[in-house]
């Protein structure tokens, strides 16, 4: 089995035509389905929050069939990802997007939970990006934006406040569960 | 009314999308679009209505299109051939009551005095009712009857030579000559003054249609030897292969050489296209079912062109033919792909089978693992590259195929998008074609 670092690929990444963009309607449905799934998997896998279209991508070639995908077939898989709300544009030029493997919604539980099972009540932003208690759960290494946005709708439904400290990247949050 | 009614004249056979059959060496001279035949003076004979007029050099063909049905009135016959008038009418208090013989003598006459079997004499009379040059046709006429091409072909091809003797009789037919004498002598001798006249400007073609006659003999040629062929072939079926094949090509060749009266511009007038279109159908039957139903458009342009020989037609010509397809009923159609190439097809040809066959290519080991191009197609199916690829877009469009653009060309995979079950992408049914795929580009790591 194929494998890109720790990630398994499945056998159609040696498919070429799956790297060039179909131009029959329902066989690009279906194109578009296989890519979007797999970049979600691979993002969530290797913690990967951002993709950036000029620069190189592992997924998005394959040199053991010597095969590519050309910057439009990146940005249709990655727009049928927006149009999903699976991910975002972060420019207007669409040369980065944000992958949310998770939606905000589902960041929003998954601090929640972590927070309940753990019997933490305060902790700092950074404290759940790099702290000791998140290492080896999905929260470790979470995109700053997305963080921040999750528990701005936690604040919002009463379950979480967010508080300034002394400093910008000194913010702090209380979970009231 | 259809031209059986004139059983008094010999029956003509018609090619499937209704143009004259012509005999061996017999060639079109001539048409009128719109004629009618009435005997003139014995009233048993039934008139011929509403037909195409095919001047060639051993008949007068008297299609009736849509019944295609035909009559034709051998040269051969024909004793004297009055030049065309309008007919006035005898009684002139007759035309001034009756609409009807007022706007016939508005129609050009042209006179035939013709024999019949076993001795008698009648007069004809072939009305033209459609506008037409048609001094242009009775000088065609005179020029066909003064060749006598009948006399020349029976030799040289005894099996079809029937319809020529059949209303003929050459040796009555100077029995009951009329001697010449009153009327028709001057109007002899004018013909001749005409023809003289003539003589000066045809002297200046001379080369020209020394080079022409003998093209057409070189078709005559191919021909013979063509018909030779085919007897010999079907007496000693079992010759050896090797030779069997080698007349195959020689047949082919030959084949391919020649309509032996090609439609011209000179011959059909304004019926040109209309004629050329039917020639055209007839024509391409043979080499498009060689060609498993379908041809493009330039190769059937070359083939059409070399079988012409010396009447080249350009290839709008060929384009305007094949749209006036759609008017006529006959088993060929014009098709034009998505991508603009243009191709004639037979109007049984399905894309079903194509697809079919392009299907198990695709499916074959080699192809699964480094896909088709179009030449391999091409070279599979037997048939033009270009189209080749025609076939494989529309085999994409149908969602059998699917592309892969590389560096290292356009190559079509077959389809596996389909089989691949999204919510399970690692484990797959060991059966199947995505099965069958992962076996091949696994043994190939």
């Amino acid at each position: 089995m194929q494998r890109l670092g720790d990630f398994r690929l499945p056998p159609f990444f040696n498919y070429p035509p799956y790297f060039t963009l179909q131009p029959v309607r329902e066989t690009r449905e279906k194109q578009v389905q296989l890519w979007k799934d797999l970049i979600l998997d691979y993002c969530r896998s290797q913690k990967i929050h951002t993709i950036s279209l000029e620069e190189d991508f592992p997924l998005f070639s394959n040199p053991k069939i010597e095969r590519s995908l050309s910057h439009e077939a990146k940005e249709v898989f990655l727009a049928a990802l927006v149009s999903e709300g699976r991910a975002e544009w972060m420019d207007k030029g669409h040369k980065k997007c944000l992958i949310l493997w998770l939606r905000i919604q589902d960041w929003a539980n998954l601090i929640l939970n972590f927070v309940k099972d753990n019997g933490l009540e305060v902790m700092t932003i950074e404290e759940i990006r790099s702290g000791i208690d998140t290492r080896g759960t999905e929260l470790e290494g979470i995109d700053r934006g997305v963080l921040m946005r999750a528990l701005r709708q936690l604040e919002q439904k009463g379950k979480a406040a967010i508080f300034k400290g002394t400093s910008a990247d000194d913010e702090g949050v209380k979970f009231s569960v | 009314m259809s031209a059986a009614a004139a059983d008094w004249l010999p029956s003509a056979s018609v090619t499937a999308s209704g143009r004259p059959v012509l005999s061996a060496g017999e060639v079109e001279r001539n048409l009128l679009p719109l004629v009618d035949l009435e005997p003139e003076e014995n009233p048993c004979l039934a008139p011929l209505r509403g037909c195409l007029l095919a001047l060639t050099s051993h008949r007068l063909i008297f299609l009736h299109e849509p019944s295609r049905t035909a009559r034709g009135l051998p040269l051969a016959t024909v004793v004297h051939a009055y030049p065309p008038h309008r007919r006035h009418s005898h009684n002139p208090l007759r035309s001034l009551f009756s609409s009807s013989s007022s706007s016939s003598s508005q129609h050009h006459r042209i006179r035939l005095q013709i024999s019949m079997p076993p001795a008698r004499s009648e007069v004809v009379a072939i009305v033209v009712t459609c506008k037409a040059d048609v001094d242009v046709f009775f000088g065609r006429l005179i020029e066909a009857i003064r060749a006598r091409a009948w006399e020349m072909t029976p030799a040289a091809a005894p099996a079809s030579g029937a319809p020529v003797a059949e209303g003929a009789a050459p040796a009555e037919d100077i029995a009951i000559r009329m001697p010449v004498v009153g009327v028709s002598g001057i109007l002899r001798m004018e013909q001749e003054s005409w023809e003289s006249a003539g003589q000066n400007l045809q002297d200046a073609f001379q080369d020209l249609n020394a080079l022409m006659s003998k093209a057409k003999e070189m078709m005559q040629l191919a021909e013979k030897m063509r018909l030779k062929l085919l007897t010999n072939s079907s007496t000693e079926s079992n010759s050896n292969d090797e030779e069997m094949g080698s007349k195959q090509d020689m047949q082919d060749l030959l084949l391919s050489v020649g309509i032996v009266s090609p439609v011209t511009k000179e011959t059909a007038g304004a019926l040109y296209h209309q004629q050329l279109s039917l020639q055209l159908a007839d024509f391409v039957r043979i080499p498009l079912e060689k060609a498993g139903g379908m041809m493009a458009l330039v190769d059937v342009y070359c083939l059409f062109n070399r079988a012409r020989g010396t009447e080249l037609i350009s290839p709008e010509d060929l384009l305007q033919a094949c749209s006036l397809w759609e008017k006529v009923d006959v088993p060929v159609m014009l098709r034009k792909f998505d991508s603009g190439v243009k191709v004639i097809q037979t109007k049984t040809h399905s894309d079903e089978e194509v697809f079919a066959r392009i299907s198990s290519l695709a499916q074959k080991p080699d192809a699964l693992q480094k896909g088709i191009s179009p030449s391999d197609a091409a070279f599979t199916l037997g048939i033009a590259p270009a189209l080749a690829k025609e076939h494989l877009l529309n085999a994409e469009n149908k969602g059998l195929l699917c592309r892969d653009v590389s560096p290292d060309g356009f190559r079509f995979f077959v389809n596996l998008f389909n089989e691949i079950d999204a919510q399970n992408i690692y484990t797959q049914k060991p059966h199947g074609l995505y099965h069958a795929w992962i076996s091949v580009a696994m043994a190939s790591q």
